[in-house]
């Protein structure tokens, strides 16, 4: 055991038991998976992933390489560092060589997301962030602090004095008054892991395994940002550095004063920089037998008083060069002559990185610092403030000073002691062995890769990232990155800053997918849009379709009857009774004012200022390049007024379409566009009883066709609720589209089907009504047009004016191609064989002469784009564009189906009343 | 596991000249097969890639590697076929180990219109020689175990179109094995050169106008990618060109999981597990024009719904690292390749989400057009005067085009 | 994801607003009198400057009303919005 008592702050009273490579384990409370296994002695985690070289962990959080572990209970979740796991009992884990596996099964865990707004947004609950975050509080602002940590205080250890009492103390105290303060959000565990524009930042909360939500995503605005991240200390690369028992100094600072966990008992210290001394003394006081190699020329001089008053023995002038050991150190090699110095554990410090992920997000520039021996931001970016470590301020008391800047004034800071600044060493790494000194020991990388990438001629930073793939693994080079910049410059003979870093991008830690995706799963993926008549439909067994977010019924099976049985049947009774549809998903727009027509007149292809109220006219929109988009039914309700129908998928398409032209180029126009899509519902009653049926409804309506027309509307009321009829027909059937508000849908249904049952009133669905539109030869926009066809192709040259000097797409009619004979036509396909049903989207081709589909490349007709069993017909029939096809009815040509060619006939459009008789009952 | 190590050469990096036969403006996927073809194909090797950042730093960087060919129209297939044969080849062209990985391509059907055009789509195929199948939700699970084609998510997976010999390849090996074949050609490959003008005599550009000093030029061949309009732009050459930004991520490595390629329009999600584990997904195009490499977090969000909801078993995956690049797109979602109102410029642009798969096929085709100064038969109804006509590849709707 | 601020509802998140491309293109007075090549450029071609872009948005998900903005394509940055139409 390695647990050093008085240390930590963990929680010693309570066990917990996990299991690590198949063996059960104990942990207290507050323990990670790394601490818990350092206190048991287990340095070897897992093995690496190119060389399967035995890997331990080098820093105690985040930027940790290389110990990385795949948890199977309570969930499977890959690649974890075991720095940053918190044990749970129960929590069972394997070290893995750099590859995680995901779970079999779904994850049943709960994601959230939150959104959270504030003037100021605190990332880093360390000394300068916690001044900062107190400041701003004390000036009365909204503030969130979020802390990627369990617990507040960065990097303090304990050890320090900030405002004469320990500094944790002091971390209590403000903690305490941030709680106590209004308008303060303060989140641990909690990781601010992206930066976007305006003060947009997200953040991960770890709630808890086994907490509802188990995760959850804050989605922060803020008025500013201030980045109080942090550093992460930088090792030097030599030789076999990446052996299990090399550590950060400050991991091992992190262990002993977090977890109580004293991480060897014989200890080489390996610094350029002044903090590694700090671990020393920490480390001696914990028990530790320890000595420090600096390669500095000389040791800091109150530094190294203390060690000697400690009896720890400062060799400074030299460095490190290697390492002996197996599975963990077991000696440093110092020196040139390479002198075995025994040891369990090696610390190294190189100096250290600015944690400036957040400002680099958001376009901070990085610059390096020559006295600081790191990239710090450089310039200001409105909005956002990178304060202490995170800019490069390393002592206690300018760190404080710097927080209490960013959001108050610095006279403000507490007092910490001014500490002794000795100049920085720049080592990257010392001579030895390129090819056994890794710089990024989690894609077991090394010098020597780096310096062949050199070789080969890569100049930039980004070359050799991609060349050795340093910086590319889970930690997305945190300790390597600056490591291969500082290597690379040194192989080219520039220097570093020239060179510069590759990019940091969100997110800052790994964050999991179902975090991100949060509740927007299953049915809250999209909304779900049902009519008020739904539940009849369900009541009746209706199957549905998807169509835009609506579910419309597409059918109603009776026992043992499949879809196609069910069609036609419902298509059987509308051609010869009376069938009901809930056709409420029509988009519907209330189009009011003076210049209603005019607005009208410019979208449609036809005149529709001309439509007298109380009429109904269809009518086509297209783009500017002339291509059909819409269509649908207009009626004339007065004057001023129009009420628009469009298609179910396009209607809010084509609102937004009439309001950028009423908004952005003729905002003259004296006209206001409303969607009444819900507020109003339509059942259309179809069939050649179905003027019984509404005679019966509406006793007090002349549904004669005298006095009520084919394309026309009128008013009336169902026990006081207003009611319009239309005559409308999308079947080709005598027809009656009943409108009502909403709220009586449903009741008008029952109504209509109570009584229509005589002649046995039929419910059908959307297939039926594509069956029965296309035996009349009516396209569906969408599905027998994409987007390339015209009014004209569609053999609707009818519907375009030629009387209007403009309208939307009329100039592209003018041009050469639009008149070439070859374009595609919309027209009816018959196989002739009377039998096949062609599937939809199918290919057509010319009839070869032997009847054989020649091979490849074979140039192409058109396609089928609708295709049905006629009840009525008793065949198969199908709808297609085919070039020139209007020109060639009667011919044959043929259809690839499967291996088989169908010979199919072309014909008219109309294949169901061509005389239109039917319309009028 | 782990991938093949890169050659211990691989171009130069020379000053440049006073003057080139041909200077290639981006030093991209595209520019760079457009040297290698030049070379190879036409012996043209008097040549310049000029590139303003580091060597296939821009979208050659940033896309998802995805390469497929079942494209909707003629003109499409034949131009992303003709790529797709030379990818079949493209290892040994180059003598490059690019790990070109024919792992298959699911286009996921969604809704009945999804089926329509996903049958178009296949029947299309099939006739021009293209392999492709329509596959049942049942089938679909077959190739791909992992998708969700249970009727419990919003969309439910009604079939697939299935390409085989679709795949992915390694961007970076692609790109180096290109520019190393150029660079041994003789050709020079000039990094940190930022084109920022032209001299321009008459109905000619004389020479381009660089960071590194004014540059000579025979024929200049624009591969630019998002910043073409912005080079059009120096010479008065309007289009109708629109660069956006389009996002990407990855997670960490796994094991094995996903064996193919899964993409879905109307759920927007596509992805693959690259070679060394790590699933590799695109998003959606941020909706305005940007040149900032960088996109909206939302469409982020969105595309890790789509993905957990197709493929529940990605819950607790990680999303490592996001990253934008730029592409530039066409209102009819089809590149713009061959002349301009200069004699000598010719271009090529407009690739959108399909320019990685496209590399070596607009490679050949535009080293071809840059040889011969008319355009190859197969770039040929990519110009930019289809606009005028009417002439549109429109592979927007009716082929659900994306990546 | 921005903040952009609609000149009727203030700073609102990106994700309410929809992009409507190139601003100030006017619908050309008669269209008949174009050549296939100025209706051409009226219809398909845009600027694509990279730097300072007048475009539109649509306030989608709130006012629904369309406005004029100023963006900088490089950085994102809004150098000004306001009412569609107006020019001050």
């Amino acid at each position: 055991m390695t647990r050093v008592d008085g240390y930590g702050r963990i929680d010693r009273t309570r066990t917990l038991s996990f299991t690590f490579d198949g063996i059960v384990r104990t942990a207290h409370p507050g323990d990670t998976l790394a601490s818990a296994l350092l206190a048991q002695g287990v340095t070897t985690l897992g093995t690496s992933v190119r060389l399967g070289r035995p890997r331990g962990v080098l820093g105690s959080w985040t930027e940790d390489p290389c110990g990385l572990v795949q948890i199977e209970e309570p969930f499977p979740e890959p690649m974890l560092l075991a720095t940053t796991v918190d044990v749970v009992d129960g929590l069972v884990a394997r070290g893995v060589p750099g590859r995680g596996r995901l779970a079999e099964v779904a994850d049943t865990a709960r994601y959230d997301h939150r959104h959270l707004h504030c003037d100021v947004l605190v990332v880093g609950a360390g000394p300068a962030g916690l001044v900062a975050a107190r400041e701003a509080a004390r000036a009365g602002q909204d503030v969130v602090l979020v802390d990627d940590r369990p617990t507040p205080g960065g990097t303090l250890t304990g050890t320090e004095m900030i405002d004469g009492r320990p500094a944790l103390e002091f971390v209590d105290a403000v903690a305490a008054e941030l709680a106590a303060a209004p308008h303060v959000t303060h989140l641990q565990a909690t990781t601010a892991f992206g930066h976007y524009d305006d003060g947009f930042v997200l953040a991960l909360e770890r709630c808890g395994e086994g907490s509802d939500p188990r995760q959850r995503v804050h989605r922060i605005r803020a008025g500013r940002v201030v980045v109080a991240a942090g550093a992460f200390e930088r090792p030097i690369v030599f030789e076999d550095a990446d052996r299990p028992g090399v550590m950060l100094a400050s991991a091992a600072r992190d262990l002993l004063h977090r977890h109580g966990v004293l991480a060897g008992r014989v200890v080489v210290v390996f610094t350029v920089d002044d903090s590694a001394y700090a671990a020393a003394l920490d480390l001696h006081r914990a028990g530790a037998a320890v000595r420090v190699v600096d390669a500095r020329a000389e040791a800091p001089a109150g530094w190294a008083r203390r060690c000697a008053d400690a009896g720890i023995v400062v060799e400074p002038g030299t460095d490190v060069r290697g390492t002996l050991g197996d599975d963990r150190v077991r000696a440093a090699l110092v020196g040139e002559a390479r002198r075995e110095v025994p040891c369990d554990l090696l610390l190294v410090s190189g100096g250290w990185n600015p944690t400036a992920h957040l400002f680099s997000h958001v376009g901070g520039r990085l610059a390096f610092d020559d006295e600081l021996v790191g990239f710090r931001p450089a310039g200001d970016l409105p909005g956002t403030a990178v304060v202490g470590a995170a800019h490069g301020t390393y002592a206690l008391a300018d760190v404080l000073r710097e927080g209490a800047a960013a959001t108050g004034s610095a006279t403000d800071a507490p007092h910490a002691e001014p500490e002794e600044i000795t100049p920085r060493g720049t080592l990257w790494r010392t001579p030895g062995d390129p090819a056994r000194q890794f710089v990024d020991i989690a894609r077991d990388a090394t010098v020597a890769d780096i310096a062949r990438a050199v070789g080969a001629g890569m100049t930039s930073v980004e070359h050799v990232k991609r060349y050795t793939t340093i910086g590319t693994a889970h930690d997305q080079g945190k300790t390597s990155g600056i490591l291969a910049s500082g290597i690379t410059a040194e192989l080219l003979g520039r220097p570093v800053g020239a060179l510069g870093t590759t990019t940091f991008r969100p997110p800052y830690t790994p964050v999991p997918f179902a975090a991100l995706a949060g509740r927007d799963r299953g049915d809250l993926y999209d909304p779900v849009r049902t009519t008020p008549v739904h539940d009849r439909h369900v009541a009746l067994g209706a199957e549905f379709e998807d169509v835009g977010q609506w579910k419309r019924a597409r059918h109603y099976p009776r026992p043992g009857e499949d879809m196609a049985a069910a069609v036609l049947r419902e298509c059987a009774a509308v051609r010869g009774a009376v069938g009901m549809m809930d056709g409420s998903t029509l988009g519907k727009i209330d189009v009011r004012g003076p210049d209603a027509g005019v607005l009208l007149d410019h979208l449609y292809t036809n005149l529709m200022s001309t439509l007298k109220v109380g009429r109904v006219r269809y009518g086509v929109m297209c783009g500017n390049d002339g291509m059909v988009f819409d269509d649908g039914t207009v009626l004339r309700l007065a004057e001023d007024r129009f009420l628009v129908t469009t298609t179910t998928g396009n209607a809010a398409h084509v609102l937004d379409w009439m309001e950028e032209w009423v908004q952005t180029e003729w905002p003259d126009l004296r006209v206001r566009l409303t969607s009444v899509t819900e507020q109003w519902s339509i059942l259309a009653v179809a069939g050649p009883r179905s003027r019984d049926v509404i005679g019966r409804v509406f006793a007090d309506v002349d549904v004669s066709n005298e006095a009520f027309g084919f394309m026309t509307w009128q008013d009336t009321e169902l026990d006081g609720v207003p009611v319009r009829l239309a005559r409308i027909s999308f079947s080709g059937e005598l027809a009656v589209e009943v409108t009502v508000a909403s709220w009586y849908a449903a009741d008008l249904w029952d109504r209509l089907l109570a009584a229509g049952e005589p002649w046995g009133i039929t419910p059908y669905g959307t297939e039926t009504m594509h069956v029965l539109r296309a035996e009349k030869g009516y396209p569906i926009i969408g599905q027998d047009t994409d987007g390339t066809v015209t009014p004209h192709d569609l053999g609707m040259a009818w519907a375009v004016s030629k009387k209007k000097t403009d309208f939307v797409g009329k100039r592209s009619f003018a041009r050469p191609l639009n008149a070439d004979p070859q374009r595609k036509h919309l027209v009816s396909l018959l196989p002739t064989d009377a039998a096949t049903m062609l599937p939809e989207g199918s290919q057509i081709v010319d009839l070869p002469d032997d009847g054989l589909l020649p091979p490849p490349p074979v140039a192409m007709l058109g396609h089928v784009t609708s295709s049905y069993r006629s009840a009525e017909l008793g065949r198969p029939f199908a709808l297609a564009l085919v070039r020139g096809g209007r020109d060639r009815v009667g011919e044959v040509v043929a259809v690839p189906v499967g291996d088989q060619l169908v010979a199919v006939e072309i014909g008219d459009t109309v294949l169901v009343d061509p005389e239109g008789a039917r319309r009028d009952g | 596991m782990s991938t093949p190590e890169h050659p211990d050469f691989l171009w130069r990096t020379p000053e440049p000249k006073r003057h080139y036969d041909v200077v290639i403006v981006g030093g991209g996927g595209h520019g760079l097969a457009t040297a290698h073809y030049l070379a190879r194909n036409h012996g043209i090797t008097n040549v310049a890639v000029l590139e303003r950042g580091w060597l296939a730093g821009g979208n050659m960087a940033r896309n998802t590697t995805l390469i497929r060919s079942n494209y909707l129209w003629d003109e499409s297939a034949a131009i992303y076929e003709h790529s797709l044969k030379l990818w079949e080849g493209l290892e040994e062209d180059l003598d490059y180990p690019i790990l070109f990985s024919q792992r298959g391509v699911l286009n996921l059907a969604h809704t009945e219109q999804d089926v329509r055009d996903s049958v178009r789509r296949v029947e299309a195929n099939r006739l021009n020689g293209i392999d492709a199948e329509w596959l049942g939700p049942d089938e679909v699970a077959k190739i791909c175990p992992i998708v969700n084609v249970s009727d419990g998510i919003r969309y439910p997976v009604q079939g697939a179109t299935y390409q085989p010999r679709a795949g992915i390849a390694k961007h970076d090996y692609v790109a180096w094995g290109f520019a190393r074949r150029a660079d041994e050609a003789g050709i020079d490959i000039i990094q940190n050169c930022e084109v920022t003008d032209f001299v321009v005599d008459g109905d000619r550009v004389t020479s381009v106008r660089t960071s590194r000093g004014d540059i000579a030029c025979g024929t200049v061949a624009l591969c630019a990618a998002g910043h073409t309009s912005v080079l059009l732009d120096r010479l008065g050459v309007r289009t109708p060109l629109q660069s956006h930004p389009l996002q990407a991520l990855v997670s960490e490595l796994l094991e094995p999981v996903h064996p193919t390629i899964v993409m879905s329009n109307a759920v927007h999600v596509y992805v693959s597990q690259a070679h060394k584990g790590e699933l590799v997904m695109g998003a959606g195009v941020d909706g305005y024009n940007g040149y900032g490499r960088r996109g909206a977090f939302h469409v982020i969000e969105r595309q890790m719904a789509a993905a957990v909801e197709l493929f529940p078993v990605f819950a607790r995956a990680h999303l490592l690292r996001s990253w934008a690049g730029i592409v530039d797109v066409t209102p009819d979602a089809s590149p713009v390749v061959g002349h301009t109102p200069y004699e000598n410029v010719l271009v090529n642009a407009g690739w959108g989400t399909g320019g990685f798969k496209a590399t070596p096929g607009i490679g050949w085709a535009f080293a071809d057009t840059v040889a011969h100064g008319r355009p190859h038969p197969l770039v040929a109804p990519f110009a930019l005067d289809r606009f005028v006509t009417g002439a549109l590849v429109d592979e927007h709707g009716a082929a659900g085009v994306a990546h | 994801m921005q903040l952009i601020t609609c000149p009727w509802c203030g700073p609102r998140e990106e994700t309410e607003f929809r992009y409507g491309g190139q601003a100030d293109l006017a619908y050309p007075a008669d269209p008949s009198a174009l050549d296939d090549e100025q209706w051409a450029r009226f219809v398909f071609f845009r600027d694509n400057p990279e730097g300072a872009f007048a475009e539109r948005w649509c306030h989608d998900a709130g006012c629904r009303r369309w406005l004029r903005a100023v963006r900088d394509t490089r950085t994102y940055v809004f150098a000004e919005t306001r009412p569609y139409g107006r020019t001050a």
